[in-house]
């Protein structure tokens, strides 16, 4: 009885049942299924037949995947140093109420429309060392080996990531910037603190969780891109951009083992949660409590 | 626990609903073909009118048995049609490139044996030229029929630069290595390179192995022989390969241009570089885009040179003999039964055969030296017709005939010495740990 009470005060139960159908449907089977067959041997034509943990020896042990692994962290490090700082300032200077601030703040944010592979396609054309922005500027330092270079396409790359994904940090940032009452700035500057002081002492610590949803979209993203460095270098040149998303998509679905790919698929999920894990620790039992004043 | 149970069974019932929902067909279908019409997928760009008006035509001749035609990009188009003959999904006319990706599809039941169907109809087999239609046996079976042109890897050179030099296309890889300090100096660029779609690579790999060693080298590699790529052909072809690169003989920025949108051919047509290995279908691209270059008679093509010393007949070429149609055996009899007939009445055809000829291509088909000399692009079509009949090997290119593992590793590794990052015996090593995968 005291149940059937309980239940009558909230939503039903019910209406959980599209949402955990989804996610059984689209996350937990097919989970399963790749799990299933990283223990297999499958050219994607033939007959599934099982191989153990040959698969996962094979993902393991070659250098491809180590070094896979490595661009995919310094990716992922690069990009948050980069996007970090820069979002956290645009959006704090976009969270003013001026005019001029709206009209920049929609040109920024320009780069979020677009689609990653039209990104993509366009920063390729543009950085050709012969036919590009380069030459057809005239500025001769810009016709570099952008994409063909070991040493400087990851940097082209973080760098085009940046540019892409900036305008939602910064929109995050923003959002976040926006929350905090203004009564705090109004008692800072009766206490006669200038706007460096004020940016410190209220504004950063009161972004602590914004900046840590920002950071862990950040991370987990820099886990999946794919789309954009497929289009723009294909992995290349050599592996030196082969990140593990990517190498896991040649694996499966250029080199046909789909066995590999699937470990490898599976070695995603398990850094990507744990990874999750650690940014939600960092951000303290209280994390999701408001802060704002009086809740 | 009523409540969980029933909850349970609605879940599943979305689920099993959804997955029905998502097993349903997909693809725009063609109004005027019904589902018994057989599939053909093809690829976008240079043949793809041919095909296009060649099914057009056919359609209005033969109500009964329409085809209904889809058209793809190239990269696109090889994983998509892997997944979808994988899943039995596969189109009625399957399009390839014979080698390794066509003895996949052979050991997995997936492409019907068209042996009892050139028996029945032997105008059929004769149609072709035997090195080209060697391309779609396995196993000593016919699997494909080849149904565009044959596309040797040739050097193309730019006249007017050449002219302006005084100097003479190169014969041998002497005279190739003599070249590029000169056109150096010229502020010209020796060779156009696409680096960055890293097949471009393969054409220098595969020439200079061939030139040096022969084509049993590669056969080795195919056929898995222990430490086959540590062969001396492969280690010398590819110190070459980076002597090459040394001396400056790529454009500069070679690793980052793309070969898709065609800029490597553009630094050709506007004098940036001298020359360009690539294969036979670059022509018919440049007629589309550089339409004064070729009509003027500036493009020139001599095949690759000779390497002195070298084991391998300098009249061998590489590339692809030509791409293929094979017929699906998931197909309905239905399907199937039109698809032959298309084999046999609507491919290579007098049309069929003309229009390509037209576009500047030359088909892999017999008895066309009439045709070929009535053609607006006489020296080409001749060159590349006499360059297929006369090669004692015409090799296809590496990274159809290796298994799609091998052919991954080496295009990676190749882009490595390129770029200078490995060193040939490293290359060996790295690609023999890849043998009979």
């Amino acid at each position: 009885m005291k149940v059937r009470g309980a239940r009558a005060e909230g939503p039903s139960a019910w209406m959980v049942v599209p949402a955990l159908a989804f996610f059984l449907v689209f996350a937990v089977l097919p989970l399963l299924g790749v799990v299933f067959l990283s223990f297999t041997n499958w050219n994607g034509l033939g007959a599934i037949t099982w191989a153990g943990l040959e698969s996962w020896q094979t993902a393991l042990t070659d250098s491809v995947t180590m070094n896979a692994l490595i661009v995919t962290l310094k990716i992922m490090v690069y990009s948050l140093v980069v996007q970090v700082p820069i979002s956290l300032l645009l959006g704090v200077f976009t969270a003013g109420t001026q005019r001029y601030r709206a009209v920049l703040a929609v040109l920024y944010f320009v780069p979020l429309l677009l689609s990653s592979a039209a990104v993509a396609i366009a920063f390729k054309a543009l950085l050709d060392p012969n036919l590009g922005m380069g030459p057809g500027l005239g500025l001769p330092f810009l016709a570099q080996n952008w994409l063909g270079s070991a040493d400087l396409v990851l940097f082209v790359v973080i760098f085009v990531i940046a540019w892409q994904f900036v305008p939602f940090h910064t929109l995050i940032y923003q959002g976040g910037v926006r929350q905090i009452p203004a009564s705090f700035y109004e008692a800072a500057q009766i206490d006669g603190a200038g706007r460096i002081q004020q940016f410190f002492h209220i504004t950063l610590p009161q972004l602590k969780y914004t900046i840590i949803t920002s950071s862990t979209l950040m991370v987990l993203g820099s886990l999946a891109y794919f789309d954009l460095i497929f289009v723009l270098t294909a992995g290349g040149p050599g592996y030196a951009t082969r990140l593990l998303p990517l190498h896991m998509y040649l694996t499966g679905f250029r080199a046909n083992d789909m066995g590999a790919a699937s470990a490898l698929g599976v070695i995603l999920v398990v850094i990507g949660l744990g990874l999750a894990l650690v940014l939600q620790r960092l951000g303290g039992k209280n994390r999701s409590s408001s802060q704002l004043e009086g809740a | 626990m009523r409540t969980t149970t029933s909850l349970l069974s609605a879940a599943s019932a979305i689920t099993l609903a959804l997955g029905l929902a998502a097993c349903g067909s997909s693809g725009p279908a063609d109004p005027a073909a019904d589902s018994d019409s057989p599939t053909m997928w093809a690829l976008t760009g240079s043949s793809e009118n041919i095909f296009r008006s060649s099914v057009e035509d056919w359609n209005e001749a033969n109500a009964d048995d329409k085809i209904n035609q889809e058209f793809f990009a190239n990269d696109a188009y090889k994983t998509k049609v892997r997944t979808a003959v994988g899943a039995g999904e596969g189109p009625t006319f399957i399009y390839g490139w014979g080698g390794g990706v066509l003895k996949s599809y052979v050991d997995a039941g997936h492409v019907s044996d068209l042996d009892q169907f050139l028996a029945d109809n032997p105008e059929v087999k004769e149609r072709y030229i035997p090195s080209v239609l060697e391309n779609g046996v396995i196993d000593g079976k016919t699997y494909a029929l080849p149904n565009n042109n044959m596309q040797p890897v040739v050097l193309y050179y730019n006249k007017q630069v050449f002219e302006d030099m005084g100097v003479e296309p190169p014969e041998t890889w002497d005279d190739l290595m003599a070249l590029v300090p000169e056109f150096n100096e010229a502020g010209i660029a020796p060779f156009a390179l696409a680096g960055q779609s890293k097949w471009p690579n393969l054409m220098w790999l595969s020439y200079l192995v061939d030139r040096i060693g022969g084509p049993e080298v590669f056969q080795a590699i195919l056929d898995g022989e222990e430490d086959a790529w540590s062969d001396p052909a492969v280690i010398e072809a590819l110190t070459k390969i980076q002597e090459l690169v040394d001396a400056g003989g790529f454009i500069n920025g070679f690793s980052s241009i793309a070969a898709d949108a065609g800029a490597d051919s553009a630094l050709l047509y506007t004098d940036k570089a001298a020359m360009m290995l690539h294969g036979g279908w670059v022509y018919q691209n440049l007629k589309n885009d550089a339409p004064e270059f070729v009509e003027s008679g500036e493009v020139g093509f001599v095949p690759f040179p000779e390497v002195e010393g070298g084991a391998g007949d300098p009249a061998n070429v590489v590339g692809n003999p030509a791409n293929m149609w094979s017929v699906s055996s998931t197909a309905s009899d239905q399907q199937k039964e039109s698809a032959l007939k298309y084999l046999k009445d609507g491919l290579f055809n007098e049309e069929y055969t003309q229009a390509m000829i037209d576009s500047g291509a030359v088909p892999a088909v017999n008895g066309i030296e009439d045709q070929l000399a009535a053609s607006d692009d006489k020296d080409f079509v001749e060159f590349v017709y006499g360059l297929a009949q006369d090669a004692p090997s015409f090799q296809l290119s590496w990274d159809q005939a290796l298994s799609p593992a091998q052919g991954d590793a080496m295009l990676a590794n190749l882009d490595q010495i390129f770029i200078g990052e490995i060193t040939p015996e490293e290359f060996a090593d790295n690609m023999n740990a890849t043998l009979g995968k």
